[in-house]
């Protein structure tokens, strides 16, 4: 069982790591030599002189990709819950292991033919947007 | 004759050794420094077993199993953040002695015999070179980015079972599981997933056109190469029915011998490719590829805070690695079929766990530098199209085979044992098998990838030349 000790170590965890990283930088940043100049701040950009500012628009496919891990990690997450009950759900301590939850569905005489079509309607639906990106040709990048 | 890994005899930077390289430069000095280094720690923990072992057995037979377990956690988590910080150097080294050797080079070989004080000299160096931080750049984002690299590296090993765990004499177990969460597989997920923070942000942040179109590219490979992991660890709870736990996944491997690397070949490759994009390591290093973008995402970073987006890079190798042989290669088992040191948590059998388990995660890593150095790096439309077009479909029929599999009863019965499980063994290779064959009939039938050489060229007129003297213009 998941005890709060378990939170707390990782918590623990967090700040040992937060303070390496703060002691590296600080430690960093005072050893080191600190020599500026005009050309030396520029961006390092192959010796060429910089043309305007490098925070510009950039290809919309990027912005693509990131809206379709969106849904699909979201989607991904929706099946996991789904990926942990299923395999025991038909076993007779299913009942009383997640009494109260799915376990009276499983004594209502719900199959795993049950669970995993309804599991299956919106794995459908994901592969039906998924084929309709891909023809899209939204995962074209050439 | 220079032997082939020694310093070369006639090189300039021999002719004039100062002493510390005099000192630092002969082997018996290093042997004998070696030496000691092996023989002290054995004598000094035997003494200290000797003063305090009896006060600290009945201490800790004294304390609340609970605080027992804390303390024991905060051991094992320091000793793990030990290893992993001196294990990314030692691999530095290692990844320039194998890339050294691949390309019939040297590699370092200057500092100390063989080039064993490489990595400390570099992290010297790395201290004592300048910080710089170019102007406009976004200062507070610029130094939050590796800050962000190197945390969320750091800190996605709790859940991972290194020895199991260890009954005590007295009664009562200590698990080496820094955290034992029930959300272990998502733990794992979510911060690895914060990882794309630190590389898209160094690449905003830096206001340099490399560094921006590195952090885009490093944030939009990242992102693709998370789902096929998602898909590949939803198959593996089907698998291992009904737990997020990584010690009850790894637990029900070793109790039947059957690795799930056995049940689900396909799924593990991917899983591993998709581990190497998630690392940004050749052959998917698009985001840093020396040719294109310099050093992509970190072009601009100097000193220790590059030295912090290299040390999470080798924390991400070591992590991704040790994640994969828990949830694919049985963990602390060392051979597969049969459960050598299933349900033995004696002390000594935890010590041999955690150095299995830690052989594992070095031979992974051993295979991450051999692909690096000898694959070559894809284009950045091919990349998208293997994750989007290639692992992603996979991984979905994967997991709905298994479903469908586990939906009719073909699954592993944790006591059944190895033998008893042949059946569900022999399902799995079957439909791994089929699903190679429509992958491979599906890769035979698409367009051969474009290349630089175009072997059809279509026929061209050739002009005849015209014989001298007839009005042609003459190059001589």
């Amino acid at each position: 069982m998941t005890t709060p000790g378990d939170y707390a170590i990782i918590a623990v965890l967090i700040v040992t790591a937060i303070s390496i990283c703060a002691g590296i930088m600080v430690a960093t940043h005072i050893i080191g030599p600190k020599r500026h100049g005009r050309v030396k701040d520029m961006p390092y950009e192959s010796g060429v002189d910089p043309v305007h500012d490098a925070r510009q628009r950039f290809n919309v496919r990027f912005y693509l990709v990131a809206v379709l891990f969106l849904v699909f990690d979201v989607e991904i997450i929706f099946l996991y819950p789904w990926a942990v009950l299923f395999p025991s759900l038909d076993q007779p301590e299913a009942a009383s292991a997640y009494a109260g939850t799915v376990g009276d569905l499983a004594n209502l005489g719900y199959t795993n033919g049950f669970f995993l079509a309804s599991i299956g309607i919106f794995f459908t639906l994901l592969t039906i947007g998924f084929i309709y990106e891909w023809r899209k040709g939204i995962f074209r990048w050439d | 004759m220079p032997t082939r890994w020694g310093a070369l005899p006639n090189s300039g930077i021999d002719k004039n050794p100062t002493p510390v390289d005099r000192i630092i430069r002969d082997p018996k000095i290093v042997a004998a420094v070696a030496l000691v280094m092996l023989v002290l720690p054995p004598i000094g923990l035997t003494a200290a077993w000797l003063a305090f072992g009896q006060p600290l057995l009945d201490l800790m037979k004294a304390t609340d199993p609970a605080i027992l377990q804390f303390v024991f956690s905060l051991i094992m988590m320091g000793l793990v953040l030990f290893i992993v910080i001196h294990l990314c150097a030692a691999l530095i080294l290692a990844e320039r002695k194998i890339s050294a050797f691949i390309q019939d080079r040297q590699g370092p070989n200057r500092v100390g015999f063989f080039g064993l004080l490489q990595p400390i000299a570099d992290g010297i160096k790395f201290m004592l070179k300048e910080d710089v931080t170019p102007a406009r750049v976004d200062k507070p984002i610029f130094i939050l980015a590796p800050c962000i690299a190197f945390v969320v590296a750091m800190i996605s090993f709790p859940v991972i079972p290194w020895a199991g765990t260890v009954e005590l004499p007295w009664g009562g177990t200590l698990t080496t599981q820094v955290a034992s969460l029930d959300i272990g597989v998502l733990y794992i997920l979510a911060i690895n997933g914060l990882g794309v923070y630190g590389v898209v942000l160094a690449g905003w942040a830096s206001n340099n056109k490399y560094a921006h179109y590195g952090g885009m590219r490093a944030a939009a490979q990242m992102l693709s190469y998370e789902i096929p992991i998602g898909l590949g660890v939803l198959v593996l709870l089907l698998v291992s029915s009904g737990t997020l736990r990584l010690e009850v996944i790894q637990d029900q491997q070793t109790a039947t011998g059957l690795w799930n690397v056995f049940l689900h070949p396909i799924m593990f490759l991917l899983v591993l490719t998709a581990n190497y994009a998630e690392t940004n390591r050749a052959p998917f290093d698009l985001a840093e590829c020396e040719q294109e973008l310099i050093a992509g995402f970190h072009t601009e970073y100097s000193s220790m805070k590059f030295a912090l987006f290299f040390l999470a890079e080798y924390a991400h190798m070591i992590i991704g690695s040790a994640v994969l042989v828990t949830l694919f290669l049985g963990g602390w088992e060392p051979l597969p079929g049969v459960s050598l040191l299933h349900g033995n948590n004696t002390w000594w059998a935890a010590l041999i766990k955690f150095h299995i388990f830690w052989g594992k995660i070095i031979g992974l890593i051993g295979l991450y530098m051999l692909v690096r150095w000898t694959v070559p790096r894809f284009r950045f439309d091919q990349l998208m199209k293997l994750a989007w077009k290639g692992m992603i479909p996979i991984a979905m029929a994967l997991v709905v085979i298994e479903g469908v599999l586990v939906a009719v009863g073909i699954k592993v019965d944790p006591t059944a044992g190895f033998v008893g499980n042949f059946g569900v063994l022999a399902v799995h290779l079957l439909v791994n098998a089929v699903l190679l064959g429509f992958i491979l009939w599906q890769l035979s039938r698409t367009k051969a990838p474009v290349t630089g050489r175009q072997d059809n060229l279509p026929e061209i007129e050739v002009v005849p030349s015209r014989p001298a003297g007839q009005g042609g213009v003459s190059h001589a």
